[in-house]
């Protein structure tokens, strides 16, 4: 019996599948995507995964580095 | 003649071929006005974010030779450091960055955190939330 029912859910579970595949289909058959060019630039962050103990960290030897660089620094 | 007197000449020629340059005016002064401090002090380049510097306007090429030359020599600093410290050449650079945006003296231009160009005024820069 509970095996009975246990099948009768996995039909069930495939009716459904089935249904939302052939709904799926269904929606993007018709549809032309059209994909635009944001009007505004991409501006990529690079320095956003830059922790700020790091940069605590590495401030004492930065400013000996400007120090003893004057032609670059 | 005698090799007193074939020194004499050549030296004569060197001192002549030293003085055309001069009369006619065309001394290296403009590219060597372009140098690293001059055009950093005239605010014609400017200290990024990322701890190298850029032109600010419309540079000429004279200008982008510097900066590009600065950055370089940059980078190179700031990779070896980064090596020995064990952190990445980018938040080295950061760092760097933080350190020289606070020193800049009143005209030089510095980049805020939103990417735009600022005069350094008397007042301390505006630098990002990270900086120490």
């Amino acid at each position: 019996m509970e095996a009975l029912g246990r099948e009768a859910g996995r039909s069930g579970w495939w009716a459904k599948a089935a249904l939302a595949l052939l709904a799926a289909g269904a929606m993007t058959l018709p549809g032309c995507i059209s994909v635009n060019a944001p009007d505004k630039p991409i501006v990529i962050e690079l320095n956003i995964n830059i922790g700020q103990e790091v940069i605590y960290r590495l401030a004492a030897d930065a400013a000996n580095t400007v120090e003893a660089n004057p032609h670059i620094f | 003649m005698t090799m007193t007197m074939m020194k004499t000449k050549l030296s004569r020629l060197a001192m002549l071929a030293g003085a055309i340059p001069l009369a006619l005016g065309i001394v290296a002064v403009p590219v060597a006005a372009q140098d690293y401090a001059s055009v950093k002090a005239a605010g014609l380049i400017g200290e990024k974010v990322d701890g190298y510097v850029a032109v600010v306007g419309s540079g000429g090429p004279e200008l982008r030779r510097v900066v590009d030359d600065t950055n370089i020599k940059r980078r190179v600093v700031y990779a070896e450091k980064a090596q020995a410290l064990r952190v990445t050449i980018e938040e080295y650079a950061f760092a760097t960055a933080c350190t020289l945006i606070a020193k800049t003296t009143p005209g030089e231009k510095y980049q805020v955190p939103d990417g735009s160009w600022q005069t350094r005024t008397a007042a301390p820069p505006v630098r990002d939330a990270r900086c120490p």
